[in-house]
């Protein structure tokens, strides 16, 4: 995969417009994911998408293979993403989910565990869907961003601390930051 | 014994480096293998988070949404492609010239003449490559259209063409020391469009690229090279007398 990558991109810094194709194919779903997770809005991911394969495009050539293409492009996106939230946050818009609070939480979970044993799994995963969501719409932008890209993209923390201008061990805190916020908020709602 | 602390956990989830020694503490001790389980959980449930579904042609939506808004490159991936080619080729066009300047020193007869039937093919599949190449570069240009509002980026196509202009004068050179009046000619008139290419603005409103273009049609350039193109197939088609290339 990340062979033919390289195969691609070396033709599409040569201006290979079939090649980039390649490219976009290759990424734009996992680029959504990752814009979504940041971002936990739709519209904005498709403009995180958009965004970061016109903006890699345009900076193809500063690419040097030194990390896996994926990875650089992730990158652009993580940036994008913040930036954008940042944007939206500065005019008072908020995520994708009006924040829950535990109390709201734990009543969905209690009636429903309470009353019909059968679909209850499947709505309390719905419930934790929900939990994990409005907790990452709460964390820090570092936390979210260093947390989703060691998550979800398996980003080792000196890739992380790359993306975010940090140092390692600030990127590091910004993952057990991310971590403890989680725990507190879904151990109660996943414990054995 | 120390137990392992949360952020050792953490790094040990995650199979980071620097949480070395803790999958044998989980081993022996109780405590930290039910602190761990409660991590896992947690962050396994983190997992869950719905990401909306894509349609099926996703990727296809994605490039139509961008396609139209990436600077034009098309014809550069053509012409890095040549590189090697050119570079070869300008080889080609040194040797001969060299061959053409050192003619005089030749002296026996029929080597001559065979040297020179070999080099001449050589120089001829030379130039038309580098034909072939310029009337590609400039038939794109031709037909590329600015966006109504804004400019074309035709910068690429102006690294090409400084790198023609240099063939370019390689070739008009030896076919003028060659004697070859009609070949010189026409690379002249090349010449003078390729400059005019490299030095127009890099991005070229609708306005500018309609001039440019009238320049290379008035020039009735393409049409000359298409047909000097024919003629120099037809040239290499030909039996050669030494039969060695
Ligand atoms: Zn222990």
């Amino acid at each position: 995969m990340e062979d033919s990558d390289s195969v691609a991109v070396a033709r599409a810094k040569q201006g290979d417009g079939d090649a980039y194709r390649i490219l976009v194919d290759r990424h734009s779903r996992s680029v959504f994911r990752l814009a979504y997770r940041m971002t936990g809005n739709e519209q904005d991911s498709e403009d995180v998408v958009q965004e970061t394969f016109l903006r890699a495009y345009k900076q193809l050539h500063r690419y040097e293979a030194r990390s896996s293409f994926s990875t650089w492009l992730y990158r652009i996106a993580a940036n994008y993403s913040l930036d954008l939230v940042r944007r939206k946050k500065r005019h008072g818009e908020i995520g994708f989910q009006e924040q829950a609070t535990e109390e709201e939480m734990g009543e969905v979970v209690h009636a429903v565990a309470s009353d019909a044993p059968g679909p209850d799994r499947l709505l309390f995963s719905g419930a934790v869907q929900e939990k994990v969501a409005a907790t990452l719409d709460g964390l820090s932008q570092q936390e979210r961003t260093a947390f989703v890209l060691r998550h979800f993209e398996g980003q080792s923390i000196e890739e992380i601390s790359a993306v975010l201008g940090l140092s390692n061990n600030a990127a590091k805190h910004s993952i057990f930051r991310a971590v403890q916020k989680l725990r507190r908020a879904l151990e109660p709602l996943v414990a054995s | 014994m120390n137990h392992v602390t949360e952020e050792d956990l953490v790094l040990y989830y995650y199979g980071e480096a620097g949480a070395r020694g803790v999958e044998e503490h989980l081993g022996s001790c109780e405590a930290c293998r039910e602190s761990y389980h409660a991590l896992q959980r947690v962050l396994n449930s983190v997992d869950s988070l719905p990401v909306p579904e894509r349609a099926h042609d996703y990727e296809a939506q994605v490039w139509r949404s961008i396609e139209g808004k990436l600077p034009r490159r098309s014809f550069a991936s053509r012409w890095f492609t040549w590189k090697p080619l050119a570079v070869a080729a300008a080889m080609a066009a040194l040797v001969v010239a060299a061959f053409f300047a050192g003619r005089g020193f030749q002296k026996p007869h029929g080597e001559v003449a065979h040297d020179g039937n070999v080099r001449e093919r050589v120089l001829l599949v030379a130039v038309g490559d580098h034909l072939e190449r310029s009337r590609m570069m400039l038939v794109e240009l031709s037909n590329s259209d600015a966006p109504k509002h804004g400019s074309l980026d035709i910068s690429y196509e102006q690294r090409a063409a400084e790198d023609l202009i240099e063939s370019n004068r390689l070739y008009r050179q030896t076919a003028m020391s060659s004697g070859d009046e009609a070949t010189a000619s026409l690379l002249e008139d090349l010449e003078r469009v390729l400059l005019e290419v490299a030095h127009s603005p890099s991005a070229m409103s609708e306005k500018q690229l309609d001039d440019l273009r009238k320049e290379i049609e008035g020039q009735g350039i393409l049409f000359k090279v298409k047909v000097f193109g024919d003629q120099v197939e037809q040239r290499q088609a030909a039996p050669s007398n030494g039969g060695v290339l």
